[in-house]
């Protein structure tokens, strides 16, 4: 065997990470894969955990096939679903996601910060350069396309519209008490309320879910899914069926919650193709978008993570940083660099009136918005989270959450207020208000059509959304099939084009039955259990953190 | 006539592999030749081991138990991969350079209408290296 010793030595990059010192193993017997399904079925092998597998698919096949063929009796239901739910649970959303904060910068401060994800004397896999930007490429997606211009623009018009009521209820959509005329309080306003979606609440939330997954996956050997975090409360149950329940709830999630992004992103491709080149928008366009997305999203499964979705991310963000940097330099340049900065004040500022989940007035704004926003964070939290975890290993925890939490936070600022700004400072500097009476899906064409070159950004904007789809998509489907095959990332490749295809389903068959707001209801309602889901998670973290030795 | 096999395991499925780690056996046997057994392997915990480091640690302890069968010295060679179902063919292109190779065993299924969407491993390996490759297909033409 001094062979194999010799090979080690002369080749030390081979894979070898450096010995990862002593980390709180949880002794189980359960082998990961035991309770799989392997076979062979038309011709395609397949290596699926039996009970988590078939029941995810057939309920989800059952929900699509029941939307599409009940087109016009569903759309009511939905609604009557988002509306009960947003108006009963915002406080509960809210609350949550307050936690899930506040956790994550609590662990920062404590000397449980200093625990490694990965072993006491784990290595990074990626350098500070690489982490950040997949940090930054997970964060990025379709959501910042289609809210990058259309968010701040309304909440700085609602915002500037005041406060209207009738029999005493507020029937206005502005964030908090509004601004009504006061055209610098509502652009301060509408940016912090944008930010405050897009800042802290979701990082803190991706954080707390990437941590557990890291923690309970890296340091004590149990499997990459999520009923592995709830191990210090169930023990060997979570190999069950309340382990079964958390990863169903999780697949839940994850394909509505990714379904709502594809639908938004096939909405916008759509009104971009049409606005751009006449393509009429209507529901076969989008139909046949969906169609051809997912089927180069297939193609993408096929060639795998390094070939397939890597290039691609590295391709859109380079892509989306051209964006910017042409909206930074042709737009406001000054107010852009001035706004960076007085936004992210302004968010400070508002943060604690925005993120009060009790005794609220302004329900039109935290129902609608903050609600549907913090239940869509969440249903995506598993897919985030378990991409975050993947890169993160070698980390402490303090550096990780300072990262998570920090990084794209300022990114997303950053972003906000090119895109966003700019729409801004063309109806306040130079009365255009075309952005501010566009749709939401056309309100980013529209900002851009004032600046020069229109017909290459629109173009770009265009081919980033459906990027942003087909790497949502990749991603989100290997994601799912790995909670769906017991943990496993390298389960046959027919699994994950199987997922690949149902959310391109749903997709369609939530856009066809009630359009954005079915879309919401979805996200919404899955979002719901798994909220409490997580909350149990916090405790399982700290428990798990507590048994961890600590760098010194 | 070949100095090192490369022999790739599949640790978690090594009821799958059986007839091509008696081939490669026979062989190492028969012209004396080096055999290094390559394990590809994930940062995440999976069903073989739950780090890299006791994969490999595993691979080792199954090629000291492979060279009592055959009493061929032997090394093992383990990568890292994100993606291992993806990447394979990759990876094994890449090991058979950095380890000198020059016979790969490797075991494969039978040809199957899906091959045209997915190849399978063993044919793409043989189509993109110039060193030998023998695959070793399941004993019963059924399965």
């Amino acid at each position: 065997m001094s062979e194999s010793n010799n090979e080690l030595e002369e080749n030390p990059s081979v894979g070898v990470p450096a010995p990862e010192g002593p980390s709180d193993l949880i002794d189980t017997d359960y082998v990961i894969g035991q309770d799989n399904v392997t076979a062979t079925k038309f011709g395609m092998d397949l290596d699926l955990h039996g009970k988590v597998f078939t029941i995810s698919a057939l309920v989800i096949l059952f929900f699509v096939i029941l939307t599409l063929a009940l087109q016009d009796s569903v759309a009511p239901v939905f609604d009557g679903m988002r509306v009960w739910l947003t108006s009963n649970m915002a406080w509960f959303f809210l609350l949550s996601a307050n936690i899930f904060v506040l956790l994550a910068v609590a662990l920062i401060f404590t000397p449980l910060g200093r625990v490694r994800i990965g072993g006491a004397h784990a290595s990074p896999d990626f350098s500070y350069g690489g982490w950040f930007a997949m940090l930054f490429a997970a964060g990025m997606g379709i959501g910042l396309m289609f809210y990058g211009v259309s968010e701040p623009i309304t909440h700085f018009g609602t915002a500037l519209g005041g406060t209207t009521v009738e029999d005493g209820v507020r029937t206005d959509w502005a964030p908090l008490g509004a601004a009504g005329g006061d055209e610098q309080a509502a652009v301060s306003l509408g940016m912090a309320a944008t930010i405050f979606h897009w800042g802290l609440h979701p990082w803190g939330i991706y954080a707390v879910v990437a941590l557990a997954l890291a923690l309970f996956s890296f340091n004590k050997g149990l499997p990459l899914t999520m009923r592995s975090v709830f191990y210090p409360l169930l023990g060997e149950r979570v190999w069950g069926w309340p382990g079964h329940v958390i990863d169903i709830l999780a697949v839940f999630a994850t394909l509505f919650g990714l379904a709502t992004s594809l639908g938004l992103g096939a909405q916008q491709a759509t009104a971009g193709l049409e606005y751009l080149f006449g393509i009429p928008a209507g529901d076969t366009t989008m139909v046949l978008l969906i169609m051809g997305i997912t089927a180069v999203a297939l193609l993408s499964v096929m060639l795998g993570v390094d070939k397939g979705v890597q290039r691609l991310s590295q391709l859109n963000m380079g892509l989306a940083f051209l964006l910017l940097a042409f909206v930074v330099v042709v737009g406001p340049t000054l107010l852009i660099a001035t706004g960076f900065f007085e936004y992210l004040l302004a968010y400070v500022t508002h943060l604690p009136a925005l993120s009060n989940p009790f005794g609220r007035e302004d329900a039109n704004f935290t129902q609608g918005w903050t609600a549907f926003y913090w239940a869509w964070w969440i249903s995506w939290s598993p897919f985030v989270g378990m991409f975050i975890a993947r890169v993160s290993r070698g980390r402490t925890v303090r550096e990780f959450l300072i990262a998570v939490l920090v990084i794209p936070t300022l990114i997303s600022v950053l972003w906000m207020t090119a895109l966003g700004g700019t729409a801004i400072e063309q109806f306040l500097g130079e009365g255009f208000t075309g952005v501010r009476e566009a749709a939401l899906e056309l309100k980013l064409f529209v900002m851009l059509g004032e600046l020069p070159l229109t017909a290459i950004t629109s173009f770009v904007g265009i081919f980033l959304v459906i990027v942003f789809f087909v790497t949502s998509s990749d991603s989100g489907s290997l994601v799912i099939d790995s909670i769906t095959a017991g943990g496993k990332v390298d389960a046959p490749k027919p699994q994950r084009m199987f997922w690949a295809i149902i959310e391109g389903a749903i997709a369609i068959a939530l856009l066809l039955g009630g359009g954005l707001g079915a879309l919401q209801a979805a996200s919404i309602s899955t979002g719901l259990p798994f909220t409490l889901v997580l909350l149990v998670a916090c405790y399982a973290v700290i428990r798990g953190l507590m048994s961890e030795p600590r760098a010194t | 006539m070949f100095k090192k096999i490369l022999v790739p395991v599949d640790l978690a499925h090594l009821e799958a592999i059986g007839r091509s780690l008696t081939a490669s056996a026979d062989l190492a046997r028969h012209y004396g030749s080096e055999v290094c057994y390559l394990g590809v392997t994930t940062s995440t915990p999976g069903s073989a081991a739950r780090s890299p480091e006791e994969y490999e640690q595993r691979l080792r302890e199954f090629a000291e138990q492979q060279a009592k069968v055959h009493g061929q010295a032997v090394r093992v060679h383990c990568v890292n991969s994100p993606d291992p179902v993806a990447d394979l063919d990759d990876v094994l292109l890449k090991a058979i350079k950095e380890t000198d190779t020059d016979l790969v065993v490797m075991s494969t299924h039978l040809p199957k209408h899906l091959d045209a969407v997915i190849p399978a491993h063993g044919g793409k390996v043989a189509a993109h290296t110039d060193v030998s490759v023998f695959l070793v297909r399941p004993e019963d033409h059924s399965a």
